[in-house]
């Protein structure tokens, strides 16, 4: 290797160089956007409200911005409809300059402060950084607490909280029945269809990968219509069946080519030793099965958390029932502009599988691979 | 590649009396399954009661959901061990397959052939209207301007998922950095749709012209003195800003695919091109791409079927208003909103149709297996 890199021509390796930082460059502006919108929820999440509304979540990092140094009293019901002369400073400015601020010839700004009281602010540019953080929002949308807030006029006042803590219990007991019903079904059904022959087998088969990219749109209306008549319908169980149902043609799938692949020989040796089948399915098949199974269980997992039309239908948005994808859809409709709610609410939504997703990403992305064609 | 049956003739017959029915174990396996059901059954009732959240009820549920079709394998095989072999062998694939694909009997396919049946009824499917509905949804304006949206997601949605994802794949896979990178580009799979909309709704953020802009779209523009704009209500440019959430989402998924698929390109053509002067770009387009068509044709069929069942994005940004509205929003408004289930149906039917060619595609692929 060494004697190739010296052997290398100098120009070659310097266009190597350039199509390095080409590479390398373009890589790190893609990654940059994609952080981007995810890194202003997360620091937004932090701040206080009254900064949020006030400013953007990027001003938390140095930069140059105008604070007022001194202030002009002009005396309410000062006259504006004309060029108004401001002798301390030498200028005449007009009322529409006075909104958008006018910057003076030695780099300071003069803006309204408040027009009504007629106040104008004197500002000079300076290096500032927003860091106040806070962990206020969590408390105020994690536990359903009132919580009290200063307005900009000095008044507080207290509102309702959210909570999103129920919200996130109630996902979790959602999403773990949903997750792990589906697996021993699917492993005896993707076991028989791997190892055993029987009539219908093509027929059932083809009707499991036909099933895998059916939009659940189509099942809808009568199951909850079905739901509704055995009064299941607004309960955690509906949606452990459905999901249960719904997953499982791509768990079938997935562990069905996991366990047609497994070698012959360790099947054939267990049959020779007396080995019944069922024997087998539990001391041989499914102890080999556990990276597919673990795929499997991740990406249910993460497809049962994230889940929003199928919880919206079969769950509803009852208080004490909804999950946290229906509880932060709800926010955004009701307190669309509580930002500071809403990026700490949207967190917590996003914690848990983004846990998941950091810890356990190579059995995400090989259920994944394998389970590229469920739409 | 399957001969069970010929190897179980062969393993040695472990029954005393072969060929005969071993009635005690018969009937023990038989009284376990039905206490088994009725069980579940219990289980089933005590669960439908329960509408508070709390950990006892869900590990209940798990108990009820894995431990009853644990017990009722356990029975059946009980039942099933105590057959004549002739009996048992066949008997066997049933207990085994049944439960799981009976589910997705009850749970995909019967409903699905209701829906059918219901898209041909009125309202509360009590007269037969025959083919209104169909002829209600192509000429509908609200549902013709849902085509519309869904055509344009379908083309720009997968478009941008699939040229972005292949991109990054191979600036990736050139890189040091490509770990790195891919995880970051990954993230936001993890991430519901439903969040990333609060994600995007704030990078979308609006506030009147002369106030502080907290959106940092509007940041931007204000900055080059351009007036802000109230992005999701701008039309028809807000179905941009809302497939660009769904591309921001998704490209990830078409990344990790892409990136495997070009892990198995062997090295040895790419530098064979080379040798014989193609230049990166010619390899590129004349030999890599050829060579992974089958995942490109994987990825764009996943993503385009995902931008033709598109829901939540749409429904929690702009509830389908502002002529952003699309399939899945105007089935959501005609089910659930407007109880109209013969309409409702005939969309669901509609867009089973348009996904149905994956279906075939995907049979297709399952008759060359081998084995099937």
């Amino acid at each position: 290797m060494a004697t190739m890199a010296t052997t290398r021509p100098g120009r070659r390796s310097g266009s190597r160089l350039l199509r390095d930082v080409l590479i390398n460059g373009s890589l790190a502006i893609l990654c940059i956007l994609w952080l981007i919108p995810l890194l202003g929820l997360l620091i937004s999440s932090f701040r206080e409200r009254a900064d949020i509304a006030t400013s953007g979540w990027w001003t938390i990092f140095p930069h140059r911005e105008y604070v007022t140094e001194s202030q002009i009293d002009l005396g309410r019901g000062f006259p504006v409809d004309q060029p108004i002369t401001l002798d301390q400073l030498g200028v005449t400015v007009t009322d529409d300059q006075l909104r958008a601020g006018y910057t003076l010839p030695d780099g300071r700004r003069v803006i309204w402060a408040n027009r009504r009281a007629r106040l104008i602010d004197v500002q000079s540019q300076q290096w500032a950084a927003n860091t106040n953080f806070t962990l206020g929002n969590y408390q105020a949308v994690l536990l359903g607490q009132q919580y009290t807030y200063t307005l900009e006029d000095g008044s507080t006042r207290t509102e309702q909280g959210e909570n999103m803590g129920k919200a996130f219990l109630n996902s979790l007991t959602v999403t773990i029945p949903a997750t792990v019903i589906p697996i021993l079904l699917a492993a005896f059904a993707a076991y028989a269809f791997a190892w055993m022959r029987f009539p219908g087998r093509r027929l059932m088969f083809a009707m499991v990968v036909g099933l895998l990219v059916i939009p659940s749109q189509v099942a809808m209306i009568p199951l909850l219509r079905t739901f509704s008549g055995m009064q299941v319908t607004g309960t955690f169980l509906a949606l452990w069946l459905v999901h249960t149902g719904f997953g499982l043609s791509l768990a079938i799938y997935l562990l069905y080519n996991y366990i047609s692949g497994l070698p012959r020989e360790i099947l054939e040796s267990a049959f020779i030793d007396g080995a019944s089948p069922f024997t087998m399915f539990m001391r041989l098949i499914l102890p080999l099965s556990v990276p597919a199974l673990a795929s499997f269980a991740i990406f249910q997992f993460m497809w049962v958390w994230n889940d929003y039309l199928n919880a919206l239908i079969f769950l509803g948005s009852a208080p004490d029932q909804q999950v946290v994808t229906i509880k932060l859809a709800q926010m955004i409709g009701s307190r669309g502009q509580d930002w500071h709610l809403l990026t700490a609410g949207g967190f917590v939504s996003m914690v848990l599988p983004l846990i998941v997703f950091f810890s356990l990403q190579r059995y995400f992305v090989r259920g994944l691979l394998a389970g590229s064609v469920k739409g | 590649m399957i001969q069970q049956t010929s190897e179980a003739d062969k393993r040695p017959v472990p029954s005393p009396a072969a060929g005969a029915l071993l009635t005690g174990q018969f009937l023990v396996g038989l009284l376990g399954l039905a206490v088994t059901l009725g069980l579940l059954w219990l289980g089933f009732i005590y669960l439908r009661g329960a509408r508070e959240t709390s950990v006892l009820n869900a590990v209940i549920a798990i108990v009820w959901g894995v431990g009853g079709v644990g017990a009722l394998f356990v029975t059946g095989n009980t039942v099933i061990e105590s057959l004549p072999p002739y009996w048992r062998d066949r008997v066997r694939p049933f207990l085994f397959f049944l439960p799981g694909v009976g589910i997705l009997f009850l749970f995909l396919m019967i409903p699905t052939l209701i829906t059918l049946y219901q898209s041909f009824f009125n309202n509360d499917t009590t007269e037969f209207v025959g083919l209104n509905n169909y002829i209600a949804t192509f000429t509908d304006r609200s549902m013709l301007e849902s085509f519309r949206n869904n055509l344009i997601w379908l083309f720009l949605g997968t478009a941008g998922c699939v040229v972005l994802g292949l991109l990054i794949a191979v600036l990736a896979d050139r890189s040091r950095f490509e770990v790195v990178a891919k995880a970051i580009i990954f993230l936001p799979m993890a991430i519901s749709l439903v969040g990333a909309s609060v994600i995007w709704r704030f990078m979308y953020a609006y506030a009147p012209p002369g106030q502080p802009q907290i959106g940092l779209q509007n940041a931007i523009i204000t900055a080059f003195g351009i007036p802000p704009q109230s992005w999701l209500t701008l039309q028809p440019w807000n179905n941009l800003f809302l497939i660009l959430v769904m591309i921001w989402g998704s490209t990830g998924f078409a990344m990790v695919l892409f990136s495997a698929a070009l892990k198995g390109v062997p090295a040895d053509i790419t530098e064979a091109a080379q040798v014989d002067g193609a230049t990166e770009v010619q390899t590129f387009f004349q030999i890599i791409i050829p060579y992974i068509q089958g995942t490109i044709l994987t990825v764009t069929t996943t993503i385009a079927i995902g931008t033709l069942k598109i829901f939540d994005v749409v429904y929690v940004m702009t509830g389908g208003q502002y002529g952003t509205s699309v399939v899945g929003t105007e089935f959501y408004r005609q089910f659930f909103t407007n109880r109209n289930f013969g309409y409702g149906s005939a969309i669901a039917i509609v867009l089973f149709i348009a996904i149905s060619p994956v279906i075939v595609y995907n049979l297709r692929q399952l008759q060359k297996q081998e084995g099937f």
